[in-house]
């Protein structure tokens, strides 16, 4: 935090009971997800986020309630709740600084809806409260993707100016869904908003789909689907829903995760019964075996210069994390050694950690290994907490956990200081993999 | 007679877990994979499970035995484990027999495992436990093409829940035979 820091306020226990209830437009099928923040920050930094003007009471999107939400969701923002507010200044100069330092709020966002041209824009300015200071002021059109898209590009710059940080909130996350006992159950790829908002279905089957990898570029997803009754991995445009089955191979296809040039595939595949990890070339076919061990070696995922995978082998007796580099046939070193069993690792968006599955003291649990230390720190608490992904910012990590015995999701910041947790209102959820930034 | 053939399987089947997995050199199988899948179902012979039984609805030799084999066709395994286990040696026999006798049936062996750790590794662990069983099998005489294996992890578990009881439902070989 650039301001705002040193102030310690017990906000902790009023984000405990604090059910957001962002409950997005679902389809029919479609599992709705809700946040409810878990474990909250015990300084997060107090923000007024005024209604916007222009804006109807009850308007279908409410850019300034998009704007808090996002806020409060990073765990760093407490922002003031509306009834609190004593006036609703739209521009700064309606701003009466001394009403809101007595709110206790550090920042205050107004901001106004406002016709241009055939469509619309909206105006925001940030300020500090202490100072009276105007640290942001925009003006932005409001694209074809809509106000709560634009609002969510306001929290990110809010956001960036604030902590120095670039916000997240206008990216997307895909996760599994399941609905349905055992043995007819239905499995759907879904693509959302980073917030839960807007799902809507990527693909569906009655044969279990998992391990959704995002495309560096947030165009395609690759993803297992056991559709054919085998193990195949299909890569899929979202913009036309157009795919393309990549691997059918005699066994296994598991586990894709893209080079971060985005031209290959990392992927698992078996011979007799040995899991190992290729390289698939997307545009040439070509494909090239990194490993060739006897033991179960796979989950791959790229090193940020895409000169070496990391991976989930079992070679040494229990699952551990590994590193093997492509450009040469060299041996694979051994990554991590706290605890008998680290698998899944996904590489932090600047390189240095990796977010894994530990065991930890009888639970499967949510850790970040830092790669220039080896120091593990567990972040989370549950039994059976996995598939972690980074948030393309870094600040946070999304995984799956369980939630009154079925799937749900969660998030954590990268500290472990903030917790939250998107359960649905049926079925089961899993497997998320947050989108990268989107390309502007 | 009966304890020494129990005996010999279930040391073929112990030996057969502890061997070593031979590297393969067979250049890249390309594309989808499912001929072996398909052409069960077309030379099994069975030709459906009611379609060729008597018109006074009895039951040929076959189909009787495949309905026997049916009440016995999960093989469970202990955690962390691929090893067939000796209360299963005589059920992995059974079906080995079946298949011998009739070498146009086909099977596909489901490797399962309970919910705990990462997905894909697990699907890894279901691969394992399929190939205990399809390597037991065709140390059986069982011939290759018979056999299809394909693994699951902790994708289709058997019952729900979160507790041992359910974690040992869940780790199994399904074999079932092609329609």
């Amino acid at each position: 935090m650039q301001a705002g820091t040193g102030r310690s306020r017990s906000l902790g226990a009023t984000f405990a009971a604090l059910a957001l209830g962002l409950l997005a437009m679902a389809g029919p099928g479609h599992a709705q997800l809700r946040l409810d923040i878990t474990q909250g920050v015990q300084d997060a930094v107090p923000i007024a986020v005024v209604p916007f003007g222009g804006q109807e009471e009850g308007a279908a999107t409410d850019a300034a309630k998009v704007i808090a939400d996002d806020l409060r969701l990073s765990g760093r923002f407490a922002p003031l709740e509306r009834q609190d507010m004593v006036a609703r200044p739209t521009s700064g100069a309606e701003v009466r600084f001394q009403d809101w330092r007595l709110l206790k709020s550090d920042f205050i966002v107004v901001g106004r809806v406002e016709p241009d041209g055939a469509g619309s824009a909206v105006t925001f300015e940030l300020f500090n409260v202490q100072t009276g200071q105007s640290l942001l002021a925009q003006r932005l059109p409001v694209g074809s993707r809509g106000l709560r898209a634009a609002s969510h590009r306001i929290a990110d710059m809010i956001f960036e100016r604030l902590t120095g940080i670039p916000g997240a909130f206008s990216t997307r996350i895909a996760y599994v869904t399941v609905e349905g006992r055992p043995p007819s159950q239905r499995y759907r790829l879904v693509i959302a908003d980073a917030d839960g908002f807007g799902p809507r279905t990527v693909t569906e089957s009655a044969e279990p789909i998992m391990s959704p990898a995002w495309s560096p570029d947030g165009e395609n997803l690759a993803y297992v689907s056991f559709e054919s009754k085998l193990s195949a991995i299909y890569l899929q445009r979202l913009a036309t829903g157009e795919r393309r089955r990549v691997s059918a191979r005699s066994g296994i296809n598991g586990a894709p995760a893209f080079s971060p040039d985005g031209r290959k595939l990392a992927i698992t595949l078996s011979r007799d019964g040995n899991l190992d990890i290729y390289t698939l070339d997307l545009a040439t076919q070509t494909l090239t075996r990194v490993t060739s061990d006897e033991a179960i070696d796979t989950e791959p995922e790229w090193s940020k210069d895409g000169r070496s995978l990391y991976f989930t082998s079992d070679r040494a007796g229990s699952a551990q994390v590994y590193r093997v580099a492509l450009d040469a046939a060299r041996e694979a070193q051994r990554v991590t050694f706290a605890n008998g069993y680290n698998a899944r690792p996904r590489l932090s968006p600047d390189g240095d950690q990796l977010a894994l599955v530990t065991l930890d003291r009888g639970g499967y649990r949510i850790a970040v290994l830092d790669l220039k230390t080896r120091n593990l720190r567990v972040l989370t608490n549950a039994q059976q907490d996995e598939s972690p992904s980074f948030a393309p910012n870094g600040a946070t990590i999304i995984y799956a956990t369980r939630d009154r015995a079925r799937g749900a999701l969660a998030m954590v910041s990268s500290d472990g200081r903030f917790q939250q947790r998107l359960s649905s209102d049926k079925g089961d959820v899993r497997e998320p993999v947050w989108s990268p930034f989107p390309s502007r | 007679m009966k304890f020494m053939h129990v005996l010999a399987v279930a040391v073929l089947a112990l030996s057969l877990a502890a061997c070593q997995k031979p590297k393969q050199t067979k250049p890249e199988e390309q594309g989808p994979a499912t001929t072996t899948e398909t052409g069960g179902a077309t030379t099994s012979g069975l030709g459906g499970e009611s379609a060729g039984a008597g018109a006074a609805g009895t039951l040929t030799a076959q189909q009787q035995a495949l309905a026997d084999l049916k009440q016995k066709s999960t093989i469970y395994f202990a955690y962390d484990s691929s090893e067939i286990r000796p209360e299963y040696v005589d059920v992995v026999a059974a079906h080995a027999s079946y298949l011998v006798k009739y070498p146009a049936a086909r099977v596909r062996l489901e490797g399962h495992t309970d919910e705990r750790g990462s997905r894909e590794y697990n699907i890894g662990l279901g691969e394992r436990r399929a190939q205990a069983v399809r390597r037991a099998l065709m140390l059986q005489g069982v011939a290759e093409a018979q056999l299809t294996t394909v693994s699951y992890g902790e994708e289709r578990p058997a019952v729900e829940g979160g507790d041992e009881a359910a974690y040992t439902q869940n780790r199994r070989v399904e074999v079932v035979y092609a329609q």
